[in-house]
C-alpha cells in the first residue's frame, strides 16, 4: 500500500529508515529510531491510542501483508524493524491484558467455552454504531464509517489466516472452513474484502488498500495492529482464535443494521450486498468459531483457555472504544476522522 | 497421508473430477445448541414449489428459532430472542437419603 504519513518522531524515523536499503542500513538512522521509540514509549500516556506508535507499528506490519510502495520487501524481516515491533508490542499487549474484561474462565470444553463466549459477547452493551447507522447517520457519516472500516475490511480475514499453520486438529479444520468462506470459497468476486471494495466504490470512495490510512484515528490502527500481533505470534494463537470468535459473534445482527442504514440512505444492492452477505455468513461462522475453533482449541490445549478469552475481550474492548469515539464525534456534529478534507465524493 | 498400515486408496480415486462438496460424502446436519442447524455436504435446498435455492456457501446455517429474516437461513436472531434448544443439563445430584 501507499506508505502512511508519519504522525510523530517514531513513525517519521521509521519512514526515513525504510527509504534506505536494508542491506546497507545507515546506523545513525537505526539508532535514531531506537532512541525515539524508547522515548515515545516512556512518555506516552496511552500506547493503545498513540497516533505515532500505532502508525509506526501499522507501517511495519504492512510489510507482512501487501508491502509498502517504494520500500524494499527485505525490510519485513530486518532486525531493526522486528525490534521496533517487539518494543511496541510488549506494552501494547500489556495494556490490552490490563483493560480487557476477561470473565471468569469456564472449564476447558467445547460446550462450556462456547457458552461462555456467547455470554461474554452477548453482554457487550457498548454504544452501537450499527444502530446509529440504521437510524440516524447522514450520508457523510455513512461514508466515514466505510473509510474507518476500510483499514481492516480491505484485508478482511487476512490477520486470522496467520493462525492456520499454528493450529492443529479440529481447531485448524474449523478455521479453514471459516476462512474459505471469507475468501469467497475461492471466487475472487465473492471474497469479502472484494465485496467491501465494491461497497466503497458504490458510494464513490477509493477502494485502494490504504488510500484513507492517514485519515483514521489511532484506535482504528490499533484494532488492526492487535489482530496482526495476535495472528503473527504463535504464542498468541489462543488470542487470535478468541478474537475471531468474538468478532463473528458480534457481527450478524449489526450487519443487518448497517445494510438497513445504507438502504435508508438510498443505496441499492451494489452497496448493501456486503452487509447482507455478512448477516448470513457470520451466522454460520459464529457457531463454527465459538465451538469448533475456540472450544476445540481450549479443549486440546487447556493452557490457551485464558488467551482465548483475552483475545475475545480485547477485541470487544478495542472495537468498543473505536465505536464510542465514532458516536461521540457524530452526535457532537463533528467528523470521526482525523482529517475530513477528502471525505467528499471524488470528482 | 497413506502409511504402510492404510489401504492404498489413491487420492484421485476419491477426488478426481469431483467438484468440491459433491464427492461421495453424506450430507451432515449438526444441531448447534441454542442455535441453528449447520448443513454440510452435497445438499440442495428447495422452495415449496421445487425450485432450487442457490446456496451461497458450502456450509449453511438453517433457522431453528423461527424468527430469522432470511429463512430458511439463520441470521443470528435467535440470540436476540434468547432462543434455547434444550433444558440446562441437570446438575449431578447427591444420592437421596442418608
Amino acid at each position: 500500500m501507499r506508505i502512511p504519513s508519519s504522525r510523530g518522531p517514531v513513525s517519521s524515523a521509521l519512514l526515513e529508515l525504510l527509504d534506505t536499503s536494508p542491506t546497507d542500513t545507515p546506523t545513525d538512522l537505526a539508532a535514531t529510531l531506537r532512541e525515539r521509540t524508547a522515548a515515545a514509549l516512556r512518555d506516552t500516556s496511552d500506547v493503545v491510542q498513540d497516533d505515532d506508535l500505532q502508525t509506526a507499528l501499522f507501517t511495519a506490519y504492512e510489510l507482512r501483508y501487501s508491502g509498502l510502495q517504494g520500500v524494499d520487501d527485505d525490510w519485513e524481516w530486518h532486525p531493526e524493524v522486528l525490534a521496533l515491533c517487539a518494543a511496541i508490542e510488549a506494552p501494547f499487549e500489556r495494556a490490552l491484558r490490563e483493560r480487557a474484561s476477561v470473565p471468569e474462565l469456564p472449564a476447558p470444553g467445547v460446550e462450556s467455552v462456547a457458552a461462555a463466549l456467547f455470554e461474554l459477547t452477548g453482554a457487550d452493551s457498548g454504544p452501537s454504531v450499527s444502530r446509529y447507522l440504521a437510524k440516524k447517520a447522514t450520508d457523510e457519516q455513512a461514508r466515514e464509517f466505510l473509510i474507518l472500516r476500510s483499514i481492516y475490511q480491505l484485508k478482511e480475514a487476512d490477520p486470522h489466516t496467520w493462525a492456520i499453520p499454528r493450529l492443529r486438529r479440529h481447531a485448524k479444520a474449523a478455521l479453514v472452513e471459516i476462512q474459505a468462506d471469507e475468501y469467497g470459497g475461492g471466487r475472487f468476486d465473492r471474497m469479502h474484502a472484494e465485496l467491501f471494495a465494491r461497497t466503497m466504490r458504490g458510494v464513490g470512495l477509493d477502494a485502494t488498500n490504504g488510500h484513507y490510512v492517514d485519515m483514521v484515528p489511532a484506535i482504528t490502527l490499533a484494532s488492526s495492529n492487535m489482530m496482526t500481533m495476535f495472528g503473527t505470534h504463535r504464542r498468541l494463537r489462543g488470542a487470535i482464535a478468541g478474537h475471531l470468535a468474538a468478532f463473528e459473534m458480534t457481527s450478524s445482527l449489526p450487519n443487518r443494521f448497517y445494510g438497513n442504514g445504507f438502504r435508508r440512505l438510498g443505496y441499492d444492492k451494489d452497496v448493501t450486498f456486503y452487509f447482507d452477505e455478512h448477516v448470513e455468513a457470520d451466522a454460520v461462522h459464529e457457531q463454527i468459531a465459538a465451538r469448533d475453533l475456540a472450544g476445540s482449541l481450549a479443549t486440546d490445549e487447556p493452557t490457551l483457555l485464558e488467551d482465548v478469552f483475552f483475545g475475545a475481550a480485547a477485541g470487544l474492548y478495542v472495537d468498543g472504544l473505536a465505536g464510542a469515539q465514532q458516536i461521540d464525534a457524530w452526535t457532537a456534529g463533528t467528523s470521526a476522522l482525523r482529517t475530513a478534507e477528502t471525505v467528499s465524493v471524488p470528482a | 497421508m497413506t502409511g504402510p498400515d492404510q489401504p492404498a486408496t489413491r487420492w484421485d480415486d476419491q477426488w478426481e473430477d469431483q467438484p468440491a462438496g459433491t464427492a461421495d460424502e453424506p450430507v451432515s446436519i449438526t444441531a448447534y445448541p441454542n442455535g441453528p442447524l449447520l448443513v454440510r455436504g452435497p445438499f440442495e435446498i428447495l422452495t415449496p414449489t421445487g425450485e432450487v435455492i442457490p446456496p451461497r456457501r458450502r456450509t449453511v446455517a438453517l433457522c431453528r428459532c423461527g424468527v430469522s429474516t432470511l429463512k430458511p437461513f439463520c441470521d443470528g436472531s435467535h440470540k436476540a430472542i434468547g432462543f434455547t434448544t434444550e433444558q440446562e443439563p441437570p446438575e449431578p445430584q447427591p444420592p437421596l437419603g442418608s
